[in-house]
């Protein structure tokens, strides 16, 4: 069977020169970059060449990357490091009602420690108001974390706009780009953050390679204390194969990004137009405008996500959902919520993402099995029988 | 995940669809909790002659909806409220632990259908939305007994597309037109004005 891979935000295949580059340091190039050695020397040369193509990614100082292990656990650093590193200005940090957990349970963590939030709404595409972010500060805050664009709808934040009414007033500014970097230009001179969080994996890199950017200057106590590694800010021996692989994904990334965006854009737009063209009942999730490249969004309704997925599976589709079922926890996505719609709307949450390998061929043949699933899953919904019986077609 | 079983009933679910002419109707859930299931049965001799049912849910709660459904026909009523939310899982082959909760739901939905049969055949509240007693999903509170249009919290006495008067039923609580003689639910006698 023909399988059709639309879950990039869950997961991008190694790109080839990727693999190649981290290929010595998985074999003969073992060496610790903390050696005084040759080993070591080649195995740190390689760290900070990767350094200098993360840093040039997003525009900032090599010096200004802290490498860690995933996008999750650049989050809690960047939440926790830089709360912390600031309370003696005060103990209240702002975030948008719909970050990623690692940013969310972050909050919830310094909570413990006396720390008070405020969740920023969104609008129904899932935008930021920057208007919204200015009334949330307070003399105590310190901190504002918006994400640079959210995976789940797409949908792109004003970070500048954002970062612009924080900077006045001394707050510090952290964007969660995990979902963007790669995909989107970014630089942290023109968006005005302090802080970025950013994964390879998202970007055709391995898993385990991932970075924070923190403006030089501003202070950001260690999630992981130990050694001297990354300025002492973060402790234990370097992952140099996946610091290798984030470092060439990045360069790739940087060098490719307007040919990648080129040929995804039409392909993402044809899913967006198409699937509500040849389904009833489905909306489009997150903005049309300002939206990534890669991905396309919809809730269809009085059917629920997982059996979706399920179904898609079976013919070869991979794809993604914030519905409840699809969720460990059981709890409908706290993005969609957010964005005003209701939990059974939300219920029937589907995501799709676009790798660089997608065709036009795979959206055709996504939208060639999907409506026949959506069918059989709806005659067995008691909500659309209901739906049909107030009328409805 | 999931097993051969589970995915089984999931691809090709037995018994799915409705009993316009139920002798009983239970429906549990609603989509906040995640799933809805819908049950309907045709009790002949005491025993279930048919079983049909309607999902709302994951590929768990439509798996776990078919297996009840094919475990509860051609059962006694006693043998089918016997069925337990276990023995659905375990005839499934298991189900992840956060699953279970779908297995709850077949069962119950297919106890609360029983369950509105009996009342229905003691002459008590007949009506599977006001036995339910779950179904509760919005907009649907309360609905005109006609055209199922909701009826507005202010409006209660009076559906628009209709243009029905309607008043409480004394006896089960149901909404029914103003002026009959008897509530459609439960056929109880209503108060006539003197």
């Amino acid at each position: 069977m023909r399988s059709v891979y639309l879950d990039r935000i869950a997961a991008t295949p190694l790109l080839a020169e990727v693999r190649e580059a981290m290929a010595p340091f998985l074999g003969e190039a073992f060496g610790n970059p903390q050696s005084l050695h040759s080993a070591g020397r080649r195995a740190q040369e390689a760290v900070e060449e990767a350094r200098e193509d993360v840093a040039a990614l997003v525009g900032a100082k090599p010096a200004e990357i802290y490498f860690t292990a995933s996008g999750t656990e650049s989050n809690n650093f960047a939440l926790k490091g830089l709360a912390l590193g600031q309370q003696a200005r005060g103990r209240h940090v702002v975030v948008s009602a719909i970050e990623h957990s690692s940013v969310l349970n972050s909050v919830k963590a310094l909570e413990k420690q006396g720390f008070t939030s405020t969740l920023v709404p969104v609008d129904g595409s899932g935008r930021v108001d920057p208007a919204a972010v200015a009334e949330a500060l307070t003399p105590e805050t310190t901190l504002v974390s918006v994400m640079t664009a959210n995976s789940e709808v797409g949908t792109i934040e004003p970070i500048a706009a954002i970062a612009a009414v924080c900077k006045p007033r001394g707050v510090l500014v952290h964007t969660d780009a995990v979902a963007a970097a790669g995909s989107v230009p970014l630089g942290v001179e023109a968006l005005g953050v302090d802080a970025l969080s950013l994964a390879g994996d998202q970007f055709y890199g391995p898993k385990g390679g991932a970075a924070l950017y923190v403006r030089r200057g501003v202070r950001v106590l260690p999630l992981i204390d130990g050694g001297i590694q990354e300025g002492g800010r973060r402790g234990g021996t370097e992952n140099v194969p996946a610091i290798v692989g984030l470092g060439r994904a990045a360069r790739l990334a940087a060098r490719d990004m307007e040919l990648r965006r080129a040929a995804l854009v039409p392909l993402r737009d044809r899913l967006l137009d198409e699937l509500p063209r040849r389904i009833g009942h489905v909306l489009v999730t997150g903005s049309r405008t300002d939206r990534l490249p890669h991905q396309a969004s919809f809730c269809v309704e009085f059917v629920e996500g997982e059996a979706m997925l399920l179904s898609l599976d079976m013919q070869g589709v991979a794809a993604s959902s914030g519905s409840a079922c699809t969720s460990k926890a059981l709890k409908a996505s706290h993005v969609l919520l957010a964005m005003g719609l209701d939990h059974a709307t939300a219920q029937g949450s589907l995501v799709f993402s676009l790798i660089d390998a997608a065709t036009r061929d795979d959206v055709d043949r996504l939208l060639e099995v999907f409506p026949p699933i959506v069918d059989r899953l709806r005659r067995m919904s008691p909500l659309w029988t209901e739906h049909l019986k107030k009328g409805g077609t | 995940m999931y097993s051969d079983k589970v995915m089984d009933h999931f691809a090709n679910p037995r018994n799915v669809g409705v009993l316009a002419d139920a002798d009983g109707v239970g429906q549990v859930g609603n989509p906040v909790c995640g799933d809805m299931m819908t049950f309907y049965i045709k009790v002949k001799d005491d025993r279930l002659a048919d079983v049909k049912f309607q999902t709302f849910g994951c590929g768990a709660a439509i798996a776990v909806s078919s297996m009840v459904s094919e475990m509860a026909k051609g059962k006694t009523l006693a043998e089918a409220k016997a069925i337990t939310n276990d023995s659905v899982a375990e005839e499934l082959g298991g189900l992840p632990k956060n699953k279970m909760h779908c297995s709850n739901l077949g069962a119950d939905a297919l106890h609360e259908a029983i369950k509105n049969f009996e009342d229905k055949r003691a002459g008590r509240a007949a009506d599977a939305k006001a036995a339910g007693g779950h179904h509760e999903h919005e907009g649907e509170a309360c609905a005109c007994p006609y055209c199922e249009t909701a009826l507005e919290e202010a409006d209660k006495a009076f559906c628009r597309a209709c243009h029905v008067e309607f008043e409480e039923c004394p006896a089960c609580g149901g909404i029914t037109k103003k002026g009959d003689a008897k509530c459609i639910h439960c056929g109880a006698p209503l108060a006539r004005p003197a």
